[in-house]
């Protein structure tokens, strides 16, 4: 791609921007959220046109139209949000778009899923060619759009934030199958804003910032290199925190059941204590009843056994109104499905939770005025980029999109705060200031219970770690316990009886 | 350089979009039919149902007012060319066309221009009416096709909003029809079974009909909340549900006119008829105040107030109206009570305004109209009190025609499913007009509008 540029109205997405990728190489393209990395490669993919440069493909200059031309060159794309039927088979979903027809129109679903096989077996992608898209796990499904590019026959794959919804040990899986196909001739375009994953992966880095390449380190460069490179300033990758200064107990939660709508017991008779002050983080592989714990906190699920108290009050089975109301906040883990109404400008996503208390609301009369005053306060405060508070937040990146969620829930009185994943999918800038923020709300003296699979943002703010391990806790540790002994307490090895306290009340 | 900036149209393109990972939606893929699977999980988990909100999503941002309009040119020319090649006379000239060209244009044009000047005449204004009224001729006459506009606007603005109202809370209300039915037999009962003064009979009977609508509404809110009953289903099984039960009450002869066998109630007492506001020769009545004043309510309620914000989120995003502490289902309850009960005020208006007695087929096409009202309004209620004055007009615009040049008045329905139907496929439109698709500030506006702004 030579000369890259597009613009949007004013706005300069792409400046002049050069990529060369060879054959059989993983070029890594780093830039925060919103640098213009999905741009590029939209317009790589034919989805948007350029408004001056040029793509070359094998020396010869291409225009692609639409993704069609794209394709038919040679270039697939997996997109974050996958493209995929749910109600079809793997099979049915790799074939669609080039259905092959047998007789009067048939389709002729056998050589799909022979095809499926073959691809699948050949880098080993372990795919049932008639499973159920909506039956697979999320990891799988992105096999299956890998499937679908190679199906048709894409020597250049576009890999756009793949392992934004992958666990670690997908994560690890998706880069065996990279380096599969990278060995057989495919060339990988592997967009991120991961540090570690480019290190791992790339043979080549490209960073992009506010739409212009600002640099193309070796892949033997630092984090703080790379993360110096893409924000454009210094970042701190540790988060500053002083010792907590513990105060009463604020959370406690005695012999708690959650069940599945199977009556599989999600959270298993839990019982643990948060402080005011200090930050308990809660560890574990994705899927061992974190999120079932998270919610059932928040009034979301249904108690089964068990009691929940903060300060002091009896929640259990309260309405998620009440605990609210109660001083709770809550950043949940999907920011889009369960955090935000991306049709709702700024403003309102600001008061989702609030907009019937004042000052925002008497009886049953909003207070426009009240919103938009409390909005443009906060959009200062935190730092939210938008070019208004009337501005649909789905048009905003995901880092201020969480800015806005961080901004609801900690700008009001805060005595327990649940976070679920809150710097999932953010760029390095964007988790920097989250982790900030929840550092100062346990500085200002509120309980901090916070979900997360990355044991980096773990050890980064925890002041106590709990490992969840099938719904149970396998261990309760320190701060200074080492990487394996987590491992081990992950995978649920070596459950202890009797968990040990970080520190002692 | 600096000219190329956006599409042609003048539409902002909005500038953050594009420069996130979330471009892609906007791009014109065609993605459509297919759900990002990583949020289906999710979104099933919790009941929301996705194919209702895409739907809700492309009536609320998928037409700009300039598409609107544009399926409304395309449909009156169409209809046009409809109303010219149908026409016995058209066809026989078109027959010597090599011949004769020049006649075979003239007539065609003829035909469609008298048909459309009819409808004109109908419903907006009359000439002929005018010069009359200078010859001392009556001067209501001029002012009777927009009253006939008017009435005929009034219970589609109410069952327009009975949809619209719905439709923002991601619900399909696709049962105005069983609503209004609920609503004219309450307001018709009280309006010929009870005797309350002056003033006082019209309201009380007015507040039934809210009351009775409100009633079937509430009904399957609450089925939808109990049993997570899909609320397109119920509502469509007790359209029929009602439409017998009304059968069965003009059985009775609590409801039978004395002295009538054939099912048709008793007139409602002058007391509870709705007063003219324009003398007794022009049949527009309260009910149309009745209507806008609703419209107004509903505005209000949608972007003034506590229960509007609630409604809207659960429409726009149920999972998240649950984690900010809202509950969706006591909201579907609510907006299905406020809906039905818009519905059984068009009843009310009709039986009480312009029927004056309950007849089996009093709901007419009210209740389906009220679909196409809201679409074509999207979900505004500004926008539904303006397409419903468009069908009205239609309506009163049609029955003139048909008097007038024979043209049967079924093709003001073909003009309206026309409209629809163009409504329904934006790009289509797009593409006949060769138009630019719209950025995405477009959302915001409507959002804008959302804040009063």
């Amino acid at each position: 791609m030579r000369g890259i540029t597009k613009r949007f109205g004013s706005l300069v997405a792409n400046d002049s921007i050069d990529l060369t990728v060879e054959q059989g190489e993983i070029h890594a393209l780093l830039g925060e959220n919103g640098a213009g990395k999905s741009t590029l490669m939209n317009v790589l993919y034919g989805l948007l046109q350029p408004d001056e440069g040029q793509i070359l493909l094998d020396g010869k200059p291409a225009v692609f139209h639409n993704p069609g031309d794209a394709l038919a060159a040679g270039i697939g794309m997996v997109h974050q949000h996958f493209m995929l039927v749910p109600v079809f088979t793997v099979a049915e979903n790799v074939m669609l778009g080039v259905e092959r027809t047998k007789f009067l129109g048939l389709l002729d679903r056998r050589r799909a899923r022979k095809e499926v096989l073959e691809l699948s077996n050949r880098f080993g992608f372990a795919l049932d060619p008639d499973a159920l898209v909506e039956d697979i796990p999320v990891g799988i499904q992105q096999r299956v759009e890998i499937v679908k590019a190679l199906h048709r026959e894409a020597s250049v794959l576009i890999l756009d934030e793949p392992t934004a919804v992958l666990t670690p040990g997908e994560t690890e899986d998706l880069f065996r199958i990279m380096r599969e196909l990278k060995a057989s001739g495919t060339s990988i375009i592997f967009i991120s804003h991961k540090l570690k994953e480019v290190q791992e992966i790339a043979d080549r880095i490209t960073v992009i910032r506010r739409g212009a390449v600002v640099g193309s380190p070796p892949v033997t460069a630092t984090d703080e290199e790379l993360a110096t490179l893409m924000v454009g300033r210094a970042v701190e990758l540790k988060v500053h925190k002083d010792p907590a200064r513990l105060a009463e107990v604020i959370l406690e939660v005695d012999g708690l059941r959650v069940e599945d709508a199977t009556g599989r017991a999600a959270v298993d008779g839990i019982s643990f204590e948060v402080r005011g002050g200090e930050i308990v983080g809660i560890a574990g592989v994705q899927g061992n009843g974190q999120t079932e714990l998270c919610e059932v906190l928040l009034g979301l699920q249904p108690v089964k056994a068990g009691t929940i108290r903060v300060a002091g009050r009896d929640l259990t089975g309260a309405r998620t109104r009440t605990v609210l109301e109660s001083g709770v906040s809550y950043i949940p883990e999907d920011r889009q499905e369960d955090g935000i109404v991306e049709r709702f400008s700024v403003a309102e996503n600001l008061v989702l939770d609030v907009y019937n208390r004042p000052p925002y609301a008497s009886g049953l009369s909003l207070h426009l005025g009240a919103i938009a005053d409390g909005a443009t306060k906060r959009m200062a405060e935190y730092d939210i980029r938008a070019t208004s508070i009337g501005m649909p937040v789905g048009n905003l990146s995901g880092g201020n999109q969480q800015k806005v969620i961080v901004a609801r829930e900690l700008s009001r009185d805060v005595r327990l705060l649940v976070a679920n994943q809150p710097t999932r999918g953010l760029d390095v800038g964007s988790i920097e200031f989250v982790h900030h923020q929840i550092v100062a709300a346990r500085d200002g003296g509120a309980a901090v219970l916070i979900c997360s699979t990355e044991l980096d943002e773990i050890y980064a703010l925890a002041d106590r770690i709990i490992v969840m391990y099938e719904g149970r806790i396998a261990g309760i540790r320190p701060p200074t316990v080492s990487i394996g002994e987590l491992g081990l307490l992950m995978a649920g090895a070596g459950t202890s009886d009797a968990p040990v306290e970080a520190q002692p009340a | 350089m600096s000219e190329h900036t956006d599409g042609g149209d003048g539409t902002p393109v909005n500038p953050s979009v594009p420069t996130t990972a979330r471009a892609a939606p906007e791009s014109p893929v065609p993605e459509s039919p297919v759900t990002a699977t990583g949020a289906t999980p999710a979104a099933a988990r919790k009941g929301g149902g996705i194919s209702a909100h895409a739907l809700l999503n492309a009536v609320l941002e998928g037409n700009s007012a300039v598409v609107t309009f544009l399926a409304i040119v395309s449909a009156i020319v169409i209809g046009g060319l409809l109303i010219a090649f149908t026409s016995p006379v058209v066809l026989h000239a078109w027959s010597k066309v090599f011949s004769h060209p020049a006649t075979a244009f003239s007539q065609a044009w003829t035909i469609a221009a008298s048909a459309y000047s009819a409808m004109f005449e109908g419903s907006i204004l009359n000439p002929h009416t005018v010069s009359a009224a200078f010859h001392g001729g009556s001067t209501a006459a001029i002012f009777n096709p927009l009253s006939e506009t008017a009435v005929n606007a009034t219970p589609l603005i109410l069952s327009g909003l009975s949809v619209a109202l719905a439709f923002r809370a991601g619900l399909f209300n696709i049962g105005a029809t069983g609503q209004f039915i609920g609503g004219t037999m309450v307001a018709g009962w009280i309006g010929f079974a009870v005797h309350l003064p002056v003033v006082i009979h019209v309201v009380v009977a007015v507040i039934g009909g809210f009351a009775g609508g409100a009633l079937v509404g509430w009904f399957v809110g609450d089925m939808k909340a109990r049993t997570g009953a899909h609320e397109v289903i119920v509502t469509i099984m007790l359209n029929y549900v009602m439409e017998f039960l009304l059968l069965y009450l003009l059985g009775l002869t609590v409801f039978r006119q004395p002295g009538r066998t054939d099912p048709i109630s008793p007139s409602v007492a002058a007391n509870a008829t709705l007063p003219h506001l324009a003398g007794s020769n022009l049949r527009i009545n309260a009910g149309f105040l009745v209507a806008l004043a609703a419209a107004g309510a509903v505005w209000w309620l949608l972007n003034r107030t506590t229960v509007g914000f609630e409604l809207r989120t659960v429409g726009a995003n149920p999972s998240a109206a649950r984690s900010a502490g809202m509950s969706p289902e006591r909201t579907w309850v609510v907006v299905m009570m406020i809906a039905g009960g818009l519905a059984g005020l068009a009843g009310a208006s009709v039986v009480l305004g312009t029927d004056f007695q309950l007849t089996p087929q009093i709901y007419g096409t009210y209740g389906i109209d009220a679909i196409t009202v809201a679409l074509l309004g999207r979900a505004s209620p500004g926008g539904v009190v303006l397409a419903a004055l468009l069908y009205g007009s239609l309506h009163a615009g049609g029955i003139q025609m048909q008097a007038q040049t024979q043209i049967p008045v079924d093709i003001v329905t073909v003009i309206q499913a026309l409209i629809v139907l163009f409504v329904a496929a934006p790009p289509l439109v797009r593409e006949i007009f060769h138009l630019r698709r719209r950025g995405a500030g477009e959302g915001g506006q409507l959002l804008a509008q959302g804040w009063g702004s």
